[in-house]
C-alpha cells in the first residue's frame, strides 16, 4: 500500500492489515484492561464495604469478618439514622444547596450577560477581578468572613452559610458562562434588539433559554460543591438545628465512635441526593462534575 | 436599539454578583492581611502588633513546618494521581462496553463528600477492626496491627492515598476526553511507519495529551495547596503535627487557639501562594493558549 494512498485501495489492502492492527490493539489492551479491573476493585470495594457495613449488627461488626457480606443483615442501621435527626440535617442542607445554587446561576449569568455585550473597560476589569478570584482559596478568606457574618447577626443560621457559599462559586461559574453566552451568535441580539428588547427581555428570552446545557451543568457542579461544603458549616454554625449533612456525620461520629455500622448508613444517608441522581442522570452529573475543566 | 454601550439595567446586572463576590470573598481576603497583624481572640478588644504575628510563625519554625508538609503532600498527590489518572484515562477512552460500565463505577467516589470518605477510611484502616489489617492478616502478611494513621512516618501517605482514591478517577475523565480529541490518523500514520503500541502511546497519545496533563497538573496542585477537610477527619492534623499542613494548621490557631492574628498569617500565606502557583502555571505552561484550545474544540 503507497503511504496514503486513496480511499479505494485502502480498502483493498484492508483484510491483511485490519488483522495485523486488531492483534497490536488486542495485546495492547490486555495491560490496560487488567488495570482498569485492579482499579475497578480498588474502586468498588470500599464502597462496598461501606455498604456491607451498613447493615450488619454491632454484633456482626465485631465479630464477623469484615470483608464477607454481612451473616445476619438488618435495616435498623437505617431506622436509626432516622430517629437520630438526619431528615432535619437533610433537609438544612437541601435548603442551603438549593439557595445558593439557584443565586450563583442568576448573578452568574447576568454578570456574564454583560461582560459578553459590553466593551467598557471597568466591566472587563470586573472580569480579570474574578478570574483573579479563581485563585484564591476559601481557606484564606474564612477568617474574616467569620468575624463579618458574626458582625451581620447571621452567625449560626443557614442565611450565613449561603451568602459566602454564593460568593466563592461565583468565579467559575462566571468563567464558564461567559464562554458559552460568547458563543451565541450577534445577529440574535441584533434582532432582538431591533424589536426593542431591553437588556433583561434579553437576557430572559434568548441567552437564558440558548445557554440552558451550560446552565445545567454550572448548576450541578455548584450544587455538589454546597451539598458537600464542610469548612463553612463547620466555622460558621454550632447549633443542631442549623446542622447541615457533612457537619452531621462528623459530630454523629464522634458521639458513637464505636457504633461503625450506624456511622456508614448515615455515610450513606448522606450522600442519597447524589446517588440517585447519578442512577438516574449519570451522563449529566458527570458533564457538570466537569464543567470548566474539560468536555 | 442595544450596542456594546452601559446602561442603567446592565449596571444593575453586574451588581448582585459584585457585591456578594466583593463583600465575602475579595475583601475578606484584603482584611485577612490586616488581621495579619492583630493580637486578637476575635471577641475582645484586638491590639495593634505589626510584624509581630509573622516573626513569630517564621521563628518558632510551626508555619515553616506545615509549609514543608503541604508542599510533601502536593508532590505525594501528583505523583500517586497523574500517572494512574493518564493510564486509566486512555483505557477508558476505549469504545468497549465494559470499560463504559467500568467508568461508572470509577466515578462513585466523587459523589461523597471528603467528611464521608474521611470516616469511611478511618473505619478500613482500623488496627482492630478495619478492612485492610483483617485481610493482611487473613492472607498472612503482618499480624494485622498496624495503625496506618497512627504512625507519623505512614500518615502523610495514607492521606495521599485517600485523596488518591477519590480524586484518580476526576483525572482519568479529563485523559479520557483528551485521548478522545486525538485524531485517528496519526495512530493509523504511525502504524503504517511499523510503529508498536509502545511506540504510539510515547509519540503520540503523551504529547498529544500535553495540555491535559497541564490541566490536571494544575487542578491537583491548587487543589492540595487548599486540603483541609478529609485532614481535619482522619488526622486532625496528627499524630503529633505530622499532618498539620498549611489550612489544618491556620484552623487550629484561629478557631481553636482563638490566636485570630496567627491563623491570618497563614490564610495570607495560603491565598498568596495559591495567587503565586497560578501565575507560575500561566507564565510557564501557555495555560491560555490551552484554554483557547478547548474553546476550539
Amino acid at each position: 500500500m503507497t503511504t496514503m494512498g486513496s480511499q479505494n485501495s485502502g480498502v483493498q489492502q484492508m483484510p491483511p492489515r485490519h488483522r495485523a492492527r486488531k492483534r497490536r490493539i488486542t495485546g495492547h489492551g490486555i495491560a490496560f484492561t487488567t488495570f482498569g479491573t485492579i482499579w475497578l476493585i480498588i474502586a468498588a470495594y470500599p464502597l462496598l464495604y461501606m455498604l456491607m457495613t451498613s447493615f450488619r449488627t454491632q454484633n456482626g461488626y465485631l465479630t464477623g469478618k469484615p470483608w464477607l457480606p454481612p451473616a445476619n443483615p438488618t435495616l435498623s442501621n437505617y431506622a436509626q439514622v432516622l430517629q437520630s435527626g438526619f431528615f432535619h440535617y437533610f433537609l438544612n442542607s437541601a435548603i442551603v444547596s438549593v439557595c445558593s445554587v439557584v443565586l450563583i446561576v442568576l448573578f452568574a449569568l447576568l454578570l456574564a450577560y454583560v461582560i459578553v455585550r459590553s466593551q467598557s473597560r471597568t466591566v472587563r476589569t470586573v472580569f480579570n477581578v474574578f478570574l483573579v478570584g479563581l485563585a484564591l482559596p476559601i481557606q484564606a478568606a474564612i477568617i474574616p468572613v467569620y468575624i463579618l457574618i458574626n458582625k451581620l447577626g447571621l452567625y449560626d443560621t443557614l442565611i450565613g452559610m449561603i451568602l459566602p457559599m454564593v460568593a466563592f462559586g461565583l468565579p467559575l461559574s462566571l468563567l464558564i458562562l461567559v464562554n458559552f453566552v460568547r458563543d451565541i451568535p450577534n445577529e440574535l441580539y441584533e434582532s432582538m434588539g431591533l424589536e426593542g428588547a431591553t437588556d433583561f427581555q434579553i437576557v430572559r428570552y434568548l441567552v437564558a433559554p440558548l445557554s440552558a446545557p451550560a446552565l445545567v451543568s454550572v448548576g450541578i457542579y455548584e450544587f455538589i460543591q454546597s451539598w458537600n461544603n464542610f469548612l463553612f458549616p463547620l466555622v460558621l454554625t454550632q447549633s443542631r438545628s442549623v446542622q447541615v449533612l457533612p457537619l452531621a456525620i462528623v459530630q454523629f461520629q464522634g458521639e458513637h465512635t464505636i457504633d461503625v455500622p450506624v456511622t456508614m448508613a448515615v455515610v450513606l444517608f448522606s450522600a442519597l441526593p447524589l446517588i440517585l441522581a447519578y442512577i438516574f442522570a449519570g451522563k449529566y452529573l458527570r458533564r457538570g462534575m466537569l464543567a470548566g475543566f474539560g468536555k | 436599539m442595544l450596542g456594546s454601550r452601559m446602561n442603567w439595567q446592565r449596571w444593575v446586572m453586574m451588581l448582585p454578583a459584585i457585591i456578594f463576590f466583593g463583600a465575602f470573598a475579595l475583601v475578606p481576603m484584603l482584611v485577612a492581611v490586616y488581621y495579619s497583624g492583630l493580637r486578637w481572640d476575635g471577641v475582645s478588644k484586638a491590639t495593634w502588633v505589626g510584624l509581630f504575628n509573622w516573626t513569630h510563625a517564621f521563628a518558632s519554625g510551626q508555619a515553616v513546618h506545615s509549609l514543608w508538609l503541604t508542599v510533601e503532600l502536593m508532590v505525594l498527590c501528583w505523583l500517586l494521581q497523574n500517572p494512574l489518572s493518564l493510564v486509566l484515562g486512555v483505557f477508558m477512552a476505549g469504545k468497549q462496553r465494559h470499560r463504559t460500565v467500568y467508568g461508572v463505577v470509577y466515578f462513585i467516589p466523587l459523589l461523597f463528600s471528603a467528611v464521608a470518605i474521611g470516616i469511611t477510611w478511618s473505619y478500613i484502616l482500623d488496627p482492630e477492626f478495619g478492612l485492610i489489617d483483617s485481610l493482611l492478616k487473613a492472607v498472612g502478611i503482618g499480624n494485622g496491627t498496624e495503625n496506618w494513621l497512627g504512625n507519623p512516618h505512614l500518615a502523610m501517605f495514607v492521606v495521599a492515598c485517600i485523596i488518591a482514591w477519590q480524586f484518580i478517577p476526576f483525572n482519568s475523565l479529563l485523559y479520557q476526553s483528551g485521548v478522545r480529541q486525538i485524531p485517528a490518523s496519526l495512530y493509523e500514520a504511525a502504524m503504517l511507519d511499523g510503529a508498536g503500541p509502545l511506540q504510539s502511546f510515547f509519540h503520540i497519545t503523551l504529547p498529544q495529551l500535553k495540555y491535559t496533563i497541564i490541566t490536571t497538573t494544575v487542578l491537583i496542585l491548587t487543589g492540595t495547596l487548599t486540603y483541609f477537610d478529609l485532614i481535619y477527619v482522619v488526622t486532625n492534623g496528627g499524630p503529633g503535627d505530622a499532618t498539620e499542613v498549611l489550612a489544618m494548621h491556620m484552623y487550629k490557631e484561629a478557631f481553636t487557639n482563638l490566636n485570630i492574628g496567627a491563623g491570618s498569617v497563614i490564610a495570607v500565606i495560603l491565598a498568596a501562594a495559591g495567587l503565586l502557583l497560578s501565575i507560575l502555571i500561566l507564565k510557564f505552561t501557555g495555560f491560555n493558549r490551552m484554554e483557547s484550545q478547548m474553546e476550539g474544540s
